[in-house]
């Protein structure tokens, strides 16, 4: 099984690289922001175990930093990107340093309570045109050279900036650090009994959590040309939850799954109409009731249990 | 040598141009796709939804046209995202030659980018937002039914010369709703009338109306106007009546407002509200006619005029397209819509300005008494006739780029 690892993830990246000639490529484009997204959000829930139900912020607001930059002053597309992830990681660092102060459900609220004062500042700030929102935001060249007004050049870099998030995200839960968040998830007042200053830890994944998910809030922006109310809005908040446990928190391919999920949902049952937010939230409650771990956690939890078995 | 070369390239030429106007000659993949893009599960689901579906249908069918016509909808969940990546989709996937409907303005201007750069076709008729008209303007989309301008001189004008001249506002904080004040208190002001006040609530999230309510009584003007939408403007009629304002010698002047919302509200609640739409289904016989075939296809419900809009916008289209012979070059589909008058039984004799804005009278209603009512959705009379010249924003104030 181990031996075959490495051939997953090959197989992994050629479906990825080959996909857009299968599969829609804005659907896929947004499916991978918010997939991005997810991973973000499930480094805080899944490996520090710091519920926040107000990431729409990060998100949102780098949504809104890329489009401004790129449409009013006509930064390129990569300076914009990074401009929003350091406006949302600095947001992350004034809200995350509220916030950790916090646990459990107080901390949610806090979350939730800054993230809905942003919502109503966007609504009101002249910048983000209100309602309307931010509209036709050039996508420019990438570095000068690449066009990405072209759809597959576009999923490529979406697709490049993805696989860079995720990988950072990975190594950093692998590292020692992931090693110490994780020691704060499973028992807080051991890792402040053996030192470590705990509230350091929380922050600092709070801000690259926040960081991740203006990255993938500022990616969205640049693939659909414009920056909107609803990427702050708190049922974005909701819905990353809900992309995270349903593929499976505390997993590496968990959210990824989870985010194709619903966007999957959200587009290709728009015919529906109004079933839509109902099969969400059917699917929403089988999942809960029938795979506890989320799918990707359940998954491997049977595969750990068959290896288990043909151990004995 | 050199000679002949040229020779076959301007051969060449001459048949690449010939072959191409007559392939351009005709129906785009054999069928004209209509993609009907609106919320039909959330709050514009009953003023426009699947009734919007029922009334594209109905006007193909009335058409009779010689090419085959497919009609599809999609929810867009009143996300930009979602009706962002339908359209691209339903264009580059499916071949949908026009994009209809269309509520929420965010939804409105993201697509209108998308079909200006896929020179397809843009309908709006649900969708509000006057830059659809103004600096937001292609030469691939068209509006329809109203705009946030007409609502608001339509309302603030009428009134004025009926004799309502002293004005209160309730604002919701936010651009529409401050855009919504500005353009109706101009109206006022340029006819006369005065603006005694005006108070502003927060938005998204008020539900109690009532200390703004009481200050708008306590200002003692003729007319309150409603300077929102939706479940605020459902809430504020809600509690004016249950503080007796209606009944108190005042007015309330609803700047956007649709039949739907006054069926919810009862005319209990509403009444005395006045308001101003495109149309109305008990003002002639053809319009009775159409809301006594759409009422039991749609669970009772009767036409709004985004529904009769839609009716009327599909049939001027086809027109467009039956002429052209070809659905293939949406702006010039847009063009020869504006080029040729516009008439259907619905919205009568009208036309489509350089702007893309769909030019025919409004009308200011007043909600009836109970009393009034003779039967059901029975609500409405009619107060005052805008006249099509005077109902829209003027051709040189829009700012359109396409308007020089």
């Amino acid at each position: 099984m181990i031996a075959s690892r490495p051939v997953w993830i090959a197989l992994l990246v050629a479906a990825a690289l080959a996909a857009p000639f299968a599969v829609y490529p804005i659907f896929l484009m947004k499916a991978l922001c918010f997939a991005l997204f997810a991973c973000a959000f499930n480094l805080l829930l899944g490996y520090v175990g710091l519920l926040s139900f107000g990431h729409a912020a990060y998100f949102g607001f780098a949504a809104y930093i890329t489009g401004y930059t790129a449409k009013a002053w006509g930064w390129p597309p990569e300076v914009a990107l990074v401009a929003g992830g350091a406006a949302a990681a600095g947001l992350g660092l004034v809200f995350g340093g509220l916030a950790i102060r916090r646990q459990g459900i107080y901390f949610a609220m806090i979350t939730l309570a800054l993230a809905q004062m942003l919502y109503f500042f966007c609504v009101q700030a002249p910048f983000t045109h209100g309602e309307d929102g931010i509209q036709a935001i050039p996508r420019g060249r990438l570095f000068g050279l690449i066009e990405l007004g072209d759809s597959l050049a576009m999923y490529y870099f979406v697709l490049a900036v993805f696989g860079a998030g995720f990988l950072l995200i990975q190594r950093t839960i692998h590292s020692p650090f992931g090693q110490v968040l994780k020691a704060i998830r499973e028992n807080e007042s051991r890792a402040i009994s053996l030192g470590y200053r705990v509230d350091r830890y929380k922050l600092a994944a709070f801000v690259l959590s926040a960081a991740l998910s203006g990255l993938a809030g500022a990616l969205m922006t640049l693939v659909f040309q414009f920056a909107t109310l609803n990427n702050v809005h708190w049922h974005l908040s909701g819905e990353v939850v809900l992309m995270t446990l349903l593929g499976g928190v505390g997993t590496m391919l968990g959210p990824v799954v989870g985010a194709f999920l619903v966007a999957a949902i959200q587009q290709y049952l728009a015919q529906l109409g109004a079933w839509v937010t109902i099969v969400q939230g059917a699917i929403f409650v089988v999942c809960v009731l029938l795979f506890r771990r989320g799918i990707v956690g359940e998954i491997v939890a049977r595969l750990r249990w068959l290896r288990a078995g043909k151990g004995k | 040598m050199r000679f002949t070369l040229k020779m076959l390239l301007g051969v060449a030429a001459a048949a690449l141009a010939a072959a191409n106007p007559a392939s351009a000659q005709q129906i785009s993949d054999g069928v004209v796709k209509i993609g009907v893009l609106n919320d039909q599960s959330g709050l514009y689901a009953d003023l426009a939804g699947p009734g919007s579906v029922w009334a594209a249908k109905q006007a193909v069918a009335d058409f009779k046209p010689a090419f085959k016509v497919e009609v599809i909808a999609a929810d867009h969940q009143n996300k930009p995202d979602i009706g962002a990546s339908i359209v691209r989709q339903w264009i580059d996937v499916d071949k949908v030659d026009l994009i209809l409907d269309v509520p929420t303005s965010s939804v409105v201007l993201a697509v209108n980018q998308i079909v200006k750069e896929k020179n397809k076709v843009l309908i709006v008729s649900t969708g509000a937002t006057a830059d659809l008209t103004g600096k937001a303007c292609t030469p691939n989309s068209i509006h329809w039914t109203y705009d946030t301008w007409a609502l608001a001189n339509g309302t603030g004008k009428a009134i004025v010369k009926t004799g309502g001249d002293s004005w209160f506002f309730i604002t919701a904080d936010y651009a529409f709703g401050h855009a919504l004040e500005r353009d109706t208190e101009a109206v006022i002001v340029a006819n006369g009338g005065k603006v005694l006040g005006k108070v502003r609530t927060p938005f998204p999230g008020t539900t109690d109306f009532s200390s703004f309510l009481l200050q708008a009584q306590a200002s003692k003007s003729k007319i309150i106007g409603l300077a929102n939408a939706g479940g605020d403007t459902i809430n504020s009629i809600k509690q004016a009546a249950e503080f007796g304002i209606v009944k108190g010698g005042q007015n309330l002047a609803g700047l956007l407002v649709f039949l739907t919302d006054i069926h919810a509200l009862g005319l209990g609640t509403a009444q005395g509200l006045i308001m101003t739409e495109a149309w109305y289904w008990d003002m002639n016989d053809a319009n009775r006619a159409f809301a006594r075939e759409f009422a039991p296809a749609n669970k009772g419900s009767y036409p709004t005029m985004a529904h009769a809009g839609v009716y009327s916008a599909v049939t001027h289209y086809l027109k467009a397209v039956t002429e052209l012979k070809s659905d293939a070059d949406g702006a010039k589909v847009v063009a020869q819509m504006k080029a040729l008058p516009s008439e259907d039984k619905l919205f009568g004799k009208g036309s489509v300005r350089a702007d893309g804005r769909h030019i025919h009278p409004m009308y200011l209603f007043e909600v009836k008494k109970p009393s009034e009512s003779k039967g059901p959705w029975d609500y409405y009379k009619v107060r005052a006739t805008i006249p099509a010249e005077e109902a829209f924003r003027p051709l040189k104030d829009g700012g359109c780029p396409l308007v020089n």
